[in-house]
């Protein structure tokens, strides 16, 4: 793998506001994510190559938080808020209703490659629940029969 | 948000069209502040705010100018100001509105504690899942560097500052100031023991100072108006307006700007427009999940101060404040904050990594089969093994809120004991 021309200009500019290489790993690897949608083994050794750093420290990084994903994910990756105040708002009617719909669980992808599901802790969004995210875009409030607008405008 | 736009120190310009643009911010009075902080001192800026009673918003209420005065003054290394962004704590999302409608109030804020710590970078660690925020935060940096109200000889003064928007990458974790320190150095984010305090060696081993959004949020107020004027609002010893994000069985959600010690009974009722559906409460947490818990007769006395939240067994935290109604079961709702905890525990600690799964687990079996006598005394006991005896108080966060549940609401736990032949269980 390699950067884009464009994202390697935009890694250049990054290690210019870090002293060090290493703190540059969180940007780089938002890099990598997107382009590529997710963060493989061989990425991570190239962007070890990049920051000099060993390819299990990339990994330790990597694993050490939710949003990178190591493996693809669907075309739309369904992120649904399950703590405290959405699951009092009615989180877990919306996973249900999302399971039964799309016929996957949680942490799967369906076939077409188009959705995944998961669910995750509370996105700072908690006067608005019910929350979720689709990829980067949070939508709130939600019922489920807006949940099935929401999807028929995205399928 | 509250009508007279006279008690607000913090969101005078939310809901005004493009309130995130440097035009915007600077007709409305914005950077007003930078010729007179330039006219004084580093240390009398530092002064000034330890006068204002500024206490900061991130969680534990430490005064914000005593913080700075513990940088050291006659050492050879860069300082640093980190900016808590991370905003994870369950039922908090209010630096999330500071970021999206007013970035600009920060940047100002940060130029202010820059220049009395004496700090020539700084960080604004954000959590990874903001969008709107980081990009508003990240544009409106851009700006001011195009503006010339960043980086070198900024707004023509002999100064330099450079601004960097550092993403996180989803563990709330990361909001930890210790554990900020070491996502932002490359590392996983786990947090490191105390001392040495972050002042003295912090990011990249150099003095460092840490403060919520919120907190550098309020300095252009201060500066401008003065301390004296600031601590017109609030209590004696909570001065200052404070905001709250309020979630849950209520029929107004939001984020509110109110002065401190506000009554917590006037927030439900007149701000937030009452109980959802007429239910009745039953339940608050004052301050993100990390907080004892209140009952509906707590409710009816304690003000939203640190004080008084002390005197009645919890504290103010983030000022996330989740209301519950009487259908909630305390139980269950004990289990989904023991299910966050053990997800968030960063596994350095024995006590913290196995007891939140193992709290979490006996809640679990709890509601699934009924539970036994024993295994609430076992819940206080486990709680009691945790509190203070890890490197940072995440295990806390667990541990309080379980002594607290039980304490305050017995009934709710003894529902769920087989031997009852009534006994709850729920299918989770
Ligand atoms: C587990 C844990 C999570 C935290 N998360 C946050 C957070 O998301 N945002 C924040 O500002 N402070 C958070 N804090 C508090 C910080 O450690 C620190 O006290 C704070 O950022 C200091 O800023 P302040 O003095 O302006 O409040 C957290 C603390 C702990 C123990
Ligand atoms: S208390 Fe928990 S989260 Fe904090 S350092 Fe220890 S294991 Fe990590
Ligand atoms: S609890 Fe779901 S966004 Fe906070």
């Amino acid at each position: 793998m390699e950067f884009t021309a464009d994202n390697k200009k935009k890694f250049d500019t990054l290690l210019t506001r870090y002293p060090t290489k290493k703190a540059a790993i969180l940007p780089t690897l938002w890099l990598v994510q997107g382009q590529y949608g997710f963060i493989s083994d061989e990425a991570m050794e190239y962007v070890g190559k990049l920051l000099d750093l060993s390819p299990v420290h990339v990994l330790s990084v990597v694993t050490f938080y939710t949003m990178f994903n190591r493996k693809p994910v669907g075309k739309h990756h369904i992120q649904v808020c399950r703590t405290l105040s959405c699951a009092m708002m009615g989180a877990d009617s919306l996973v249900d209703h999302l399971k039964t719909k799309l016929k996957i669980n949680e942490g799967e992808t369906t076939r077409d490659g188009k959705f995944s599901l998961c669910t995750v802790e509370c996105l700072a969004s908690c006067g608005t629940a019910p929350a979720i995210m689709i990829n980067e875009a949070y939508h709130e409030n939600l019922t489920p029969a807006k949940l099935d607008k929401i999807l028929a405008e995205l399928a | 948000m509250t009508d007279n736009k006279d008690n607000l120190v913090l969101t005078t310009r939310f809901g005004l069209e493009k309130s995130y643009t440097a035009d915007v911010y600077q007709k409305t009075g914005g950077y007003k502040s930078i010729d007179k902080l330039f006219s004084m001192k580093p240390d009398d800026v530092i002064e000034e705010v330890k006068k204002s009673g500024l206490r900061g918003r991130g969680g534990a209420g430490f005064a914000a100018g005593l913080k700075w005065s513990f940088i050291p003054k006659n050492v050879d290394k860069p300082k640093y100001l980190c900016v808590n962004a991370d905003e994870s704590e369950p039922g908090t999302f209010k630096d999330r509105y500071l970021l999206e409608d007013d970035p600009h109030q920060l940047i100002e804020g940060i130029i202010i504690c820059c220049y009395a710590i004496g700090a020539e970078s700084a960080y604004v660690y954000i959590r990874g899942e903001f969008d709107l925020a980081y990009r508003r935060i990240e544009e409106a940096v851009q700006e001011a560097y195009q503006k010339g109200y960043l980086g070198k000889n900024l707004f023509g003064k002999n100064y330099k500052l450079d601004v960097t928007v550092h993403r996180g990458a989803g563990a709330y974790i990361c909001g930890e100031e210790t554990a900020l320190l070491s996502s932002l150095e490359g590392n996983k984010g786990q947090p490191r023991i105390k001392p040495p305090f972050p002042a003295v060696v912090g990011l990249f081993g150099c003095p460092t100072i840490i403060n919520n959004v919120e907190t550098i949020s309020a300095l252009p107020y201060i500066l401008n108006n003065g301390a004296d004027a600031y601590k017109k609002f609030g209590t004696e010893k909570s001065p200052g307006t404070k905001l709250f994000s309020v979630s849950g069985h209520v029929n107004k959600p939001g984020v509110y700007e109110l002065p401190l010690g506000y009554p917590m009974k006037d927030l439900i009722n007149k701000v937030c427009g009452g109980m959802k559906d007429g239910k009745a409460l039953k339940a608050v947490i004052p301050g993100g999940t990390s907080m004892p818990i209140l009952t509906a007769k707590d409710c009816e006395t304690v003000t939203l101060d640190y004080e008084s939240m002390t005197a009645h067994q919890t504290m103010l935290g983030s000022g996330g404040v989740i209301v519950m109604n009487e259908d909630v079961d305390m139980v269950w709702v004990l289990r989904n904050l023991s299910r966050f905890y053990a997800h968030e525990s960063c596994g350095q600690c024995t006590p913290c990594r196995e007891g939140t799964g193992w709290i979490d687990k006996m809640l679990v079996r709890i509601l699934r089969e009924g539970g036994e006598e024993k295994d609430i005394a076992l819940l206080n006991e486990l709680s009691d093994n945790m509190m203070g005896k890890t490197i940072c108080v995440l295990a806390d966060s667990l541990s309080m809120p379980v002594i607290s549940f039980i304490k305050k609401f017995p009934d709710d736990f003894r529902r769920h004991l087989k031997n009852r032949p009534q006994a709850v269980r729920v299918g989770i």
